[in-house]
């Protein structure tokens, strides 16, 4: 075997299973193993080569028995590691909000997927990366907790139990008719390495319900990109991965949606500056157009660098979301969930792609692909809508809001995917709330099917008030965009926004060209135009009538 | 008795018809910048509109040296003796078959309601659409001069270049009403110009 850094087996027979498999076994399922592996020179360059071979080291010569075991045979030699994971959001799920002040993390927001954290703790905590957190009790102060293997693997046969809160898989299970082996724990933690897109998607790309479902830039399509779906990532382009961008310094790692760059002024730094940032513009600067040599090419380079200051990078450069093949949830509607059929058994559908169009657990479900953004401005300041907040339930909830306007420097219009559905709240209190869906008892809805008992465990065991009262209100989700990076040729023509019905029809407050006009102006003017022409006619034609005459006169 | 004149020296006619080229696609692409129609697309139309802008910046930067230093610019001065006649000329005599009561020579080119539409043109909609241009072009470019608003200076632009639109359509409309309808249009071609000399004294405005 040679060394994981060098390259890995080529990508589509390593990850043949992955994009096999069906959408809902996704955060289970990992990679699948690398049996060949080929050395590509450019694939060594673009890898800083290690110190080190994990396969020599003395304390990794074992046949491990759990996760926990190859984390402390880890700590032996990276002492500080743990620590450094345990003060990052991979692993509190936390975090307080800089600007805002508000405490936020998966522990504590609602979002319009399957809601809340709180008391499904066994199944969503099977992407934590932490071994056995599966109550309010776990020790979040434990290092042999920490799960390196998960961000570290670069074998693709470790596996995570999927209800387990994030143990290693222990037996053999058919899952959806699919098998999974547990990993060879020796094996795989004698071939660590750095994270790649695999690692990092083995989780991401599979929130909100499977491969796709909650981004709309994040699904297994990232994992062998042509170049046309991620210029990036594609090996036929930069072939970079996740942490190319996602930089990190001690397991922190760049990137965030809670607080987002929206403008970064910075741009690549001093020259050998290492910027802990995951913008376009820390690797492409703040003038990435190139001033081209000729006159057109020139003005057309400076007028695009020009727009840097308004209009994100991501808005020109991704044209669309979801373009891998890969659909995205766009409705969820929570209220229709628990039908059955006529014997009494829970009903799923599907469409033509096999993506989940309605079931009992999870209620009505639509889809997109090759979808065109909303464009909003943003200041990358994100507040979300807890549970002990007032909403009015009269208008769709935002989940998550955001403020930016034309006249803010600091906000730019960013492309998002508008993540739209309805979900339960409470009528009574005007609130959202927290609901149980996982777990073995009747309060569970995925057991029970009932939405007061759900409610109420969830809401108890966050120790809110619920009102005991269940409603159904719409709601909006927020989702900016920022994967699927197209190559420049495919980058929004002008006229795509600068235009009456174009992109930007629904931002107000600034003047576009080619979209705005003074109608009075217009009117008026093409008014003028026409009444010119019509004597130019008359004129004309009495010019050529009086001639005529005259002839005939002679 | 007539004699044929020079009217329009070679460096007049490139200069006519230089700008004419490079106002006709200005507007042509100004007004898909607009948004009042689609032919190249947004960017190629923006891209054109500007570097055709330049270069009649260029032109009238010569063409404005050649007026103050050969004292052409004189051709456009002002005046309303014999305006009433020109007038009347186009509204009623043209269809009796009269003749025009001006007769141009090089020293006085225009009749005094030609005269008046150049000067509108070159003292009132060029200069609005050359300074809210270069404003407009120099507010995202440069971000210069600082807070200035877009709209207003769009706004101006766009009126001007009604302007220019209705100058120039009524404009390829008078150059028909020649003794033919091609007469004026091969003069600003060849440059020469037959011209009748007795009426020439007859009808010359005094100067001043």
């Amino acid at each position: 075997m040679m060394h994981p850094l060098a390259g890995g087996a080529p990508k589509p027979a390593r990850y043949a299973k992955l994009l096999l498999r069906p959408f809902g076994l996704a955060w289970i399922l990992m990679i699948s193993g690398a049996a060949t592996v080929q050395a590509a020179p450019e694939a060594l360059a673009r890898v800083d080569p290690p110190t080190a071979d994990h396969s020599q080291f003395e304390p990794l010569q074992q046949d491990f028995a759990s996760g926990r075991e190859v984390t402390r045979a880890c700590l032996e030699c990276h002492t500080e590691a743990g620590k450094q994971v345990r003060a990052s959001i991979h692993w509190r799920w936390e975090y307080r909000h800089p600007q805002t002040g508000q405490l936020l993390g998966k522990q504590h927001v609602v979002n319009s997927f399957c809601n809340n954290v709180t008391t499904n703790l066994g199944r969503c905590t099977a992407c934590h990366a932490g071994y056995g957190w599966d109550g309010p009790d776990f020790d979040f102060s434990d290092d042999s907790r920490v799960d390196c293997l998960v961000c570290h693997d670069t074998t693709g046969t470790y596996e995570k139990a999927p209800k387990r809160g994030g143990r290693v898989l222990q037996e053999p299970v058919k899952v959806h008719g699919h098998p999974l082996q547990p990993p060879d724990l020796g094996k795989v933690a004698r071939n660590v390495g750095p994270t790649s897109s695999e690692t990092c998607g083995s989780c991401h790309f599979f929130g909100g319900g499977g491969n796709g479902s909650k981004h709309g830039d994040l699904d297994t399509s990232l994992l062998d990109p042509p170049p046309g779906l991620d210029v990036h990532m594609s090996d036929a382009g930069a072939g970079l991965e996740c942490s190319d961008c996602h930089v990190e310094r001690a397991h922190q790692i760049a990137g965030s949606r809670y607080q987002v760059t929206a403008r970064d002024r910075k741009g690549t730094g001093a020259p050998g500056q290492r910027r802990y940032a995951a913008t376009c513009a820390s690797c492409h600067g703040l003038e990435p157009h190139a001033l081209g040599s000729d006159p057109a090419a020139l003005y057309q380079g400076a007028k695009l660098n020009a727009h840097v200051d308004r209009i994100a990078c991501q808005t020109c450069h991704i044209p669309a979301m979801a373009r891998g093949g890969v659909a995205t949830k766009i409705w969820w509607d929570w209220s229709q969930a628990g039908r059955l059929d006529a014997d009494g058994n829970p009903i799923k559908r599907h469409d033509a792609d096999g993506n989940l169009t309605y079931w009992t657990r999870w209620g009505e479900i639509e889809w997109g692909k090759d979808l065109v953004p909303d464009y909003r401005w943003f200041d990358g300041t994100m507040r979300y809508t807890l549970p002990d907040q007032t909403i009015d339930s009269s208008q769709p909830v935002p989940i998550n809001r955001f403020a930016g306007h034309h006249d803010d420097p600091d906000a730019r219009i960013w492309p998002f995917k508008m993540m739209r559905g309805k979900q339960p709240y409470d009528p009574v209190k005007d609130q959202l709330v927290y609901m149980q869906l996982f777990g073995k008892t009747e309060q569970a809805y995925w057991q029970g099917l009932e939405w007061q008992p759900a409610i109420a465990s969830a809401m108890e065991a966050a120790g809110l008030p619920f009102s005991g009262e269940v409603g159904f209100t719409e709601t909006r989700m927020a989702w900016p965009i920022t994967h699927m990076v197209a190559p420049a040729e495919d980058a929004l023509a002008c006229g795509e926004c600068h235009a009456r019905d174009g992109r930007m029809a629904e931002l107000t407050g600034f003047y576009l060209p080619g979209r705005d006009s003074e109608p009075a102006l217009d009117r008026w003017a093409q008014l003028a135009l026409a009444a010119a022409l019509l004597a130019i006619g008359v004129h004309s034609g009495l010019r050529i009538l009086f001639h005529r005459r005259r002839r005939h006169a002679e | 008795m007539t004699r044929t004149v020079v009217m329009f020296t070679g460096l007049e006619r490139l200069w006519h018809w230089s700008q004419a080229l490079l106002i006709i696609l200005l507007l042509m692409t100004g007004f898909e910048v607009h948004g009042s129609y689609r032919l190249l697309g947004f960017g190629a139309a923006a891209t054109l509109h500007v570097l055709a802008a330049l270069a009649l910046i260029v032109v009238w930067v010569f063409a404005i040296f050649w007026h103050l230093a050969t004292g052409e610019w004189r051709q456009y001065r002002p005046t309303t003796r014999g305006l009433a006649a020109v007038v009347r000329f186009y509204l009623y005599g043209m269809f009796r078959g009269e003749s025009h009561p001006f007769n141009p020579r090089p020293k006085r080119k225009h009749n005094p309601l030609q005269a008046a539409s150049y000067l509108l043109f070159g003292v009132v909609i060029s200069p609005l659409l050359w300074i809210t241009g270069l404003l407009y072009l120099g507010i995202d470019l440069w971000s210069a001069p600082a807070d200035l608003p877009l709209a207003p200076i769009a706004l101006i632009h766009v009126a001007a270049a009604y302007g220019a639109a209705l100058f120039l359509l009524v404009h390829g409309y008078m150059i028909t009403t020649g003794r033919t309808p091609t007469a004026h249009l091969k003069t600003m071609i060849t440059g020469r110009e037959e011209i009748e000399e007795a009426a020439q004294r007859e009808q010359q405005p005094e100067r001043g």
